[in-house]
């Protein structure tokens, strides 16, 4: 009951974040503005989860802590991986989603932060490959800034193909480790 | 089509497989068409009252057919042994193609101290070319072998040689705990010393133009920071520390200078450090990404990565500023560029999608020529004679260090290390020449 319920939270408050931020997209640059496009792109696909009746019995249910929230896991944060394509650092509509939820969870909980550690896979230079493991990192930090974390909440690494997840030397491999992981602190 | 496949008949040979990266390893040259055919007799030891770990002629050998110059014969076909050029029947040599001869021995001079003789002797002319004599310490008996190298090398090309020089590289070994080791190696892969151990990654070393210290990013904080440590004290500290990236340093000729990559200002750019001050001046401001820089011989511009064409591509740029000017437009992945210390040509990963390989850039007439065959090369470093390029590549689920010559028809895996190497950089010379 409580996964649902936090869930429903999560939308909701997902969805009173949206509105009031529309005019700032206006004067962000073209790359922001693209980012806020996927955000809002990205709400959508998330919106049909907010079911009314259960939203309603959210607002009633007591909050759970975050240490509670970060340690669920079937939570819609529990996944804290977000896999990117070669050399972009686009974050694709299944992840965008994940990081509504992230980001919704940091802006109902101040007492958490998180560090952005951005990867990428091993081909190409190492110190390219550092710059892109920080543009993967940044434009996962601009969402969860939209999304109401706020800055001082969020610390970014990039470690560039330094620390694969995987070891091969395929594409399936390199998928997996071109990627943000989100690592929480609970202060 | 600027593109020049100057290999392309050595791959013919062996098949045009490389294209569609089928896993094969080229065969590795061990001397080339027009190499000059020489011998090396093994040093005669017989009278020193300990045995040597170093065997001279056979460093002598490798480093005189790593170069792509040389082709040293196996020493079982030699007609002979002689140690004294008074001893060399010089027709027999000459009977089996040879044109150069290389004879020495190893004496015992006083307590802990040998006398390295070696002379170098034109099959041809039946004549002496160089002849020495070097008082040595039994513990630098490798870094003689490497100075006789050295010498044949000039002697016969004209072109200094730099086999006594050193490489600098990471060493890692990755998984539940990581250990990443910065060495310090003669260019044979031999002798490694260890500069810094770190369970946090050690990336990017450059070398000071004296060669007394290195540049580096370590990770050690849990975030890129650079340092300069100076190795024959080991001290070290720490020159940034700012948010985001700090990485890339690259040493100015003259020695005072840092180029480096910062990204405190948002997105990743060039700068320039005052070594003494640690005063910054910021050289490219661009949303793109610009990494990777480093500096032409006159220390005047500096090259280096950005993306703000789309894909990474080279550019270059006055160090007093102005308007970058990309240099690169063949293929869609140009990166990590390293300058021949004549300034003439360019070494750089060139590659895209599956295949990452070792290019030489012409800067005059822009012409690029491939230097290597494998699919994940990386981090070109040109030697101090500007002969040979230093890069890292992959062999199964290692780092390992290769040489090739500019011609891209000499190619050599060094010495197998324990461990994941990668990024090698190949020093300076060394002030102390005799």
């Amino acid at each position: 009951m409580n996964r649902i319920v936090t869930i429903a939270a999560v939308s909701f408050l997902l969805l009173a974040a949206c509105t009031p931020q529309q005019d700032e997209i206006e004067n962000q640059t073209e790359e922001s503005a693209n980012e806020a496009q996927q955000e809002m792109d990205g709400m959508d696909s998330a919106t049909p989860i907010a079911d009314s009746d259960t939203q309603a019995s959210a607002l009633e249910d007591e909050a759970l802590s975050a240490q509670e929230l970060l340690e669920q896991e079937d939570s819609p944060i529990a996944s804290r991986v977000i896999y990117f394509e070669y050399d972009s650092a686009k974050v694709n509509d299944e992840s965008m989603a994940l990081l509504e939820a992230h980001g919704d969870f940091m802006s109902s909980n101040g007492n958490v932060n998180v560090i952005l550690n951005g990867h990428a896979d091993e081909r190409g230079s190492r110190e390219y490959n550092i710059a892109l493991g920080d543009r993967r990192a940044q434009s996962v930090r601009r969402i969860l800034l939209f999304q109401g974390a706020s800055t001082g909440q969020i610390e970014s690494v990039s470690y560039g193909e330094e620390k694969p997840a995987v070891f091969g030397h395929d594409e399936e491999s390199w998928s997996k480790n071109r990627r943000v992981e989100l690592e929480y602190q609970v202060r | 089509m600027k593109l020049m496949l100057k290999t392309l008949l050595g791959f013919i040979l062996f098949g045009l497989s490389w294209q569609i990266n089928a896993a094969i390893s080229i065969e590795i040259t061990e001397g080339v068409e027009g190499a000059i055919p020489m011998s090396v007799v093994k040093f005669e030891t017989r009278n020193l009252p300990v045995r040597l770990k170093a065997d001279i002629s056979s460093i002598i050998t490798n480093n005189l057919n790593r170069s792509g110059v040389f082709k040293v014969l196996g020493n079982d076909k030699y007609p002979s042994t002689p140690h004294y050029s008074k001893d060399v029947n010089y027709a027999k040599w000459r009977a089996i193609g040879q044109e150069y001869l290389v004879v020495g021995r190893v004496l015992s001079k006083t307590a802990g101290e040998l006398d390295v003789q070696f002379q170098l002797l034109d099959v041809l002319k039946k004549k002496q070319l160089l002849g020495y004599s070097f008082p040595v310490k039994l513990r630098n008996v490798r870094a003689t072998a490497h100075e006789i190298s050295d010498l044949i090398y000039q002697k016969i090309t004209g072109i200094r040689g730099a086999f006594n020089t050193r490489i600098a590289y990471i060493s890692a070994k990755i998984g539940k705990t990581s250990k990443y080791v910065l060495q310090v190696a003669d260019t044979d892969g031999f002798n490694p010393q260890t500069v810094l151990e770190s369970d946090e990654p050690l990336m990017s070393p450059s070398w000071s133009p004296d060669g007394s210290s290195l540049a580096y990013v370590s990770f050690e904080n849990k975030r890129p920071e650079i340092f300069i440590q100076h190795l024959a004290s080991a001290r070290r500290s720490k020159v940034t520390g700012f948010k985001g990236i700090n990485g890339a340093p690259n040493w100015s000729p003259d020695g005072k200078k840092l180029a480096l990559v910062l990204s405190k200002d948002k997105s990743p750019d060039i700068y320039i450090m005052n070594v003494s001050t640690k005063k910054l001046t910021r050289l490219t401001k661009h949303r793109s990404i610009d990494t990777e820089p480093v500096w032409t011989d006159d220390g005047a511009s500096l090259i280096f990565t950005s993306d703000r064409s789309g894909t990474p591509q080279l550019y270059e740029m006055r160090v007093s500023g102005g308007k970058p000017k990309r240099i690169t437009f063949e293929g869609r992945y140009n990166t990590a560029a390293d300058i021949s210390p004549d300034g003439k040509n360019i070494a750089m990963v060139y590659g895209g999608g599956g295949s990452y390989k070792i290019a030489q850039l012409e800067r005059e007439s822009g012409n690029i020529t491939l230097l290597t065959s494998d699919n994940l090369d990386e981090s070109p470093s040109f030697s101090p004679n500007g002969r040979m390029v230093l890069y890292a590549s992959t062999q199964g689920n290692k780092g390992v260090l290769y040489m090739v010559s500019l011609d891209g028809q000499s190619r050599h895996k060094l010495s197998d290390q324990a461990g994941d190497i990668r990024e090698p950089v190949w020093g300076p010379y060394k002030k102390n020449r005799r």
